[in-house]
């Protein structure tokens, strides 16, 4: 196992090198530019002189090698000097820095992370603690009353998308009820038990929407795979030999049935990172998943050549990660 | 709601204690609450050049004199506008003196003096710097203080409108000592001075997070010891402008939403709620639609839309560029696009009053289509089997493109319905905004390229004096291959006897003179159909009700007058 993880990261280099060129010579060709959301008043020469300052005027490879060299050798180092306080050099490297804020894109990334695990982290792990119950028990009392409200509610949660029930949301709860803020507070500082409550209505309906659609997609592996398994042969066989219903069902059956499901959400882990786009636009946290688009948006190039490299690594990343945990939980399965 | 409540009671003991009338003292009346769905990137408007930067940072830093809400200069950190009268701007208009005001501290404690002004345009003009507002200083030759209280600006040639550099929101002073290490190819590296200039203003900014909220506090070295009346302002960005009008007009949880630009009928649900209000304020903005001059037929490749393409087939024509015009309701136009914030135009120049001509308002503002109609049988455009009207083989059927936004793609419907009337055919299109107005030049979908027939937008100048503004429509500004689609003439229009009216217009002095030279430079445009004027757009934004003191105002920063704000007791 050891060997053939150090094999998958290694070849993990070159993969992630090709990406790194794609993401760059696509945003490259895309019809963006940095100066497009100026006013009309700002004029050509300008803009010219502008986009010279960022750097435009270089040519291709040298834009990427500076690239690379920035986000592989100075901002790993930067991050080495703050975490040791040791000194590498004089300290003058080039960051990385974004374009239309001019600061370097890793302090903002830094400072985005911690919402999004939050807010995106949060609802995912209660997406799993909903849809697992809810699949196991879809499964075992197939097309009953609970199975098809079930069923119903899944494909609800997981067609409709969050840029609908996020709005639906804010309609009833914030305008009409007055219940939640539509608008989330990103100074809000969690000292005491009132900032708490503050901090928790603030983050019940971003977490509510994504969590409906994390738990609609989860329930429906949890169930299939539970179908899959309740009728194999050593169900019939444990039943047989008098074991007692709950324990076929919690030990024998939802073990192995969450085999393929703790798959499903390793690989699911990067898209917490990757932020929820559309969510926190909508409720105006200040996420990755924001500060992405808003990037876009802004054909803040650096920015989001850094971001999506990111997500690539840890898509990456916990591809491996599934590979690994399915031959830890999977007796059958070796990869030496 | 809560801690607002809160807040609101503390502060009404606070006064009752004090016995002070409602907004006399400074930080009484607690947090404004603003929200901008485009949020802010950076506090340095000389990095950005966006309009949201530029408002915000107007709460921090201030120029010398800023345009007020009905269009005139009113001194802010200068003791007075220099005018000829006064002596402060030369005869030959060659040089301009401004007298800063004596006592003004930036917010360190520090006094503000003629070297801080200085070392603003120094910063503004460094090569390598890539200065976003390196306009406002075009044609200035020198500045120089006469003592630490008195500015000197020299021109390279005669100003008769000298009013552009330290002026408005565009160009706000910067203090030299915060960022003197900050000069050309170093600027994007001075994070923090970007992020948090020292100012002049009412407040002080406490915390940056870029791209999400800002934190100001009340300056305590403000000028006027009893402003601002509030004590702090939480800036939030973010979202979308449906969803900021939402918060202050429906949900009260912010006091004022910059540009709620959404459609007149879903503000109108929301106002029901009865929490706020909305104000439009008018200034230079017309929505327009551009008639290419030159031959746009895709069939010429890389020739369309420039000089070697010829004329237009069919908008070479006078006939047809009128009655395209004469089919257009824009009231319909208005009503459904822009309810409070729009009017019907005709004029490319709307605003201010002493330059809007009313010369064509009589024909042009109101829909003829039997005269449109008229116009293009009298011209021997036939209509065909199909509706669409034809001359020699030349169909009248166009290729109208437009950036993505929901209220462009709804006029785009609308005018195209008007077209059909008179037998004229549009394709509709739209690209999205960032490639629109982006410029690369690669990209055959800018606006500059203009690879259709017709294309609408929005544009409009700074300030209150066209003359720049008007030069764009010179025979020179054609964009190009030649230097890059860069020019500014977009419609192609090219006519040696406005050229001339713009070269005259630059060498006179007199402001009658120069407000009848504009009015006749815009009726050239309206009568010779370089563009069809459509709307002129006002600013839009939603404040609370129980925000008082607003001045809304569309000739500089939104937030321009923030000192004077208060909350209603």
């Amino acid at each position: 196992m050891f060997t053939y993880t150090l094999r998958r990261l290694f070849f993990a280099i070159p993969t992630l090198l090709i990406i790194s060129f794609v993401i760059f010579a696509l945003l490259d060709l895309a019809p963006n530019d940095p100066t497009g959301d100026l006013p009309l008043t700002i004029p050509p020469e300008v803009r010219e002189q502008i986009r010279a300052s960022l750097g435009m005027d270089q040519p291709f490879f040298f834009r990427y090698l500076a690239w690379l060299q920035q986000f592989f050798i100075n901002e790993p180092l930067n991050i080495l000097e703050r975490l040791t306080g040791w000194q590498f050099g004089d300290g003058q490297r080039l960051r990385v820095l974004s374009w239309a804020t001019r600061s370097p894109v890793v302090d903002l990334i830094v400072q985005r992370l911690p919402q999004t695990l939050w807010v995106v982290g949060l609802a995912y792990l209660f997406g799993i603690l909903i849809a697992i119950p809810i699949g196991v028990i879809s499964a075992y009392r197939q097309y009953s009353i609970f199975d098809q409200i079930g069923t119903f509610i899944s494909m609800v949660g997981y067609s409709v998308p969050t840029f609908f029930t996020g709005v639906l949301l804010i309609v009833i709860f914030s305008s009409y009820l007055q219940w939640f803020p539509s608008v989330y507070d990103t100074n809000l500082q969690v000292t005491d038990f009132s900032s708490f409550v503050a901090q928790m209505r603030q983050m019940a309906l971003p977490v509510a929407v994504l969590a409906l659609y994390n738990a609609s997609q989860i329930a429906r592996f949890v169930r299939a795979s539970m179908l899959d398994n309740l009728h194999q042969d050593y169900v019939r066989t444990a039943r047989a030999k008098g074991v007692k219903e709950k324990t076929v069902l919690l030990v024998h059956v939802l073990r192995n049935s969450l085999i393929p499901v703790v798959t499903v959400i390793a690989l699911g882990v990067p898209t917490i990172f990757s932020g929820a786009i559309i969510t926190e636009q909508i409720f105006r946290v200040n996420g990755l998943g924001q500060l992405l688009i808003t990037a876009v948006q802004g054909a803040d190039i650096p920015l989001v050549q850094t971001l999506t490299f990111i997500f690539a690594v840890l898509i990456v990343l916990f591809n491996l990660i599934a590979d690994v945990l399915y031959g830890i939980l999977d007796p059958r399965i070796r990869y030496d | 709601m809560h801690k607002l409540k809160l807040l609101l009671a503390g502060t009404v003991a606070a006064l009752a204690l004090s016995g002070a009338a409602a907004h006399a003292a400074r930080g009484t009346d607690g947090d404004l609450k603003i929200l901008f769905w485009q949020a802010v990137s950076t506090m340095n408007p000389y990095l950005s050049g966006g309009t949201k930067e530029v408002f915000a940072s107007s709460i921090v830093i201030e120029p010398l004199a800023r345009t007020d809400e009905k269009g005139e200069l009113v001194p802010f950190l200068a003791a007075e506008i220099p005018t000829i009268d006064n002596g402060g701007l030369a005869k030959d208009l060659l040089s301009l003196t401004w007298k800063l005001k004596p006592d003004v501290k930036w917010s360190d404690g520090t006094p503000f003096t003629a070297e801080d002004v200085i070392f603003t345009w120094k910063y503004c003009t460094a090569p390598d710097g890539g200065c976003a507002q390196a306009a406002q200083y075009e044609g200035v030759k020198n500045v120089e203080a006469v003592d630490p209280h008195t500015v000197k600006i020299t021109f390279t040639e005669p100003k008769p409108y000298p009013y552009s550099a330290f002026v408005g929101g565009q160009s706000p002073i910067i203090q030299a000592a915060q960022f003197k290490d900050c000069v050309g190819a170093k600027a994007p590296g001075c994070t923090s001075a970007n992020f948090g200039p020292i100012g002049t203003g009412p407040f002080v900014v406490k915390d940056f997070k870029p791209n999400d909220v800002i934190t100001f506090a009340a300056n305590a070295n403000y000028r006027d010891p009893a402003k601002p009346a509030f004590a702090s302002i939480t800036l939030k960005g973010g979202g979308d402008a449906a969803s900021a009008a939402r918060a202050v007009l429906e949900t009260g949880e912010y006091d004022y939403a910059w540009n709620t630009m959404v459609e007149p009928e879903v503000l109108q649900t929301m106002l029901a709620a009865g929490k706020g209000r909305l104000e439009s304020a008018f200034g230079t903005n017309v929505e327009r639609i551009n008639l290419n001059h030159f031959n746009a037929d895709p069939s010429l490749g890389d020739k369309r839309s420039t000089a070697d393409a010829g004329p237009h087939p069919s908008l070479k024509d006078p006939a047809v560029r009128r009655a395209l015009s004469l089919a257009i309701d824009r009231d319909i136009i208005v009503e459904a696009g822009y309810g409070a914030a729009g009017k019907a135009t005709c004029n490319i120049v709307p605003a201010p009053a002493a330059v809007a001509s009313t010369k064509n308002d009589e024909w042009c503002l109101k829909q003829d289509i039997a005269g449109a109609n008229k116009l293009l049988d009298d011209a021997g455009w036939v209509k065909g089997a199909d509706g669409i009207r034809a001359k020699d083989g030349v169909k009248l059927s166009y290729l109208y493109s437009t950036s993505t936004n929901s209220v462009r793609q709804a006029t785009q419907e609308l005018v195209k319905a008007m077209w059909a009337e008179i037998g004229v055919g549009a394709e509709l299109r739209n690209a999205s905004a960032a490639v629109f107005f982006g410029g690369d030049p690669a990209s055959p979908d800018t606006f500059q390229k203009f690879y259709a027939d017709v294309e609408m937008y929005t544009n409009n100048f700074d300030g209150t004096d066209p003359e720049k503004y008007l030069a764009e429509w010179l025979c020179d500004k054609v964009p190009g291959p030649a230097n890059g689609w860069q020019g500014q003439n977009i419609p192609r229009y090219c006519n040696p006897a406005y050229d001339k009216l713009v070269g005259e217009l630059s060498k006179t002095a007199d402001v009658e003179k120069r407000n009848a030279l504009s009015k006749q430079l815009n009726d050239m445009l309206t009568e010779e159909g370089a563009h069809i004027a459509l709307v002129h757009r006002g600013d839009l934004s939603a404040f609370a009700v129980t925000l008082e003191g607003v001045k809304m105002n569309s000739w500089d920063s939104q937030l321009w007058n923030l000192a004077d704000w208060y909350r209603k007791k």
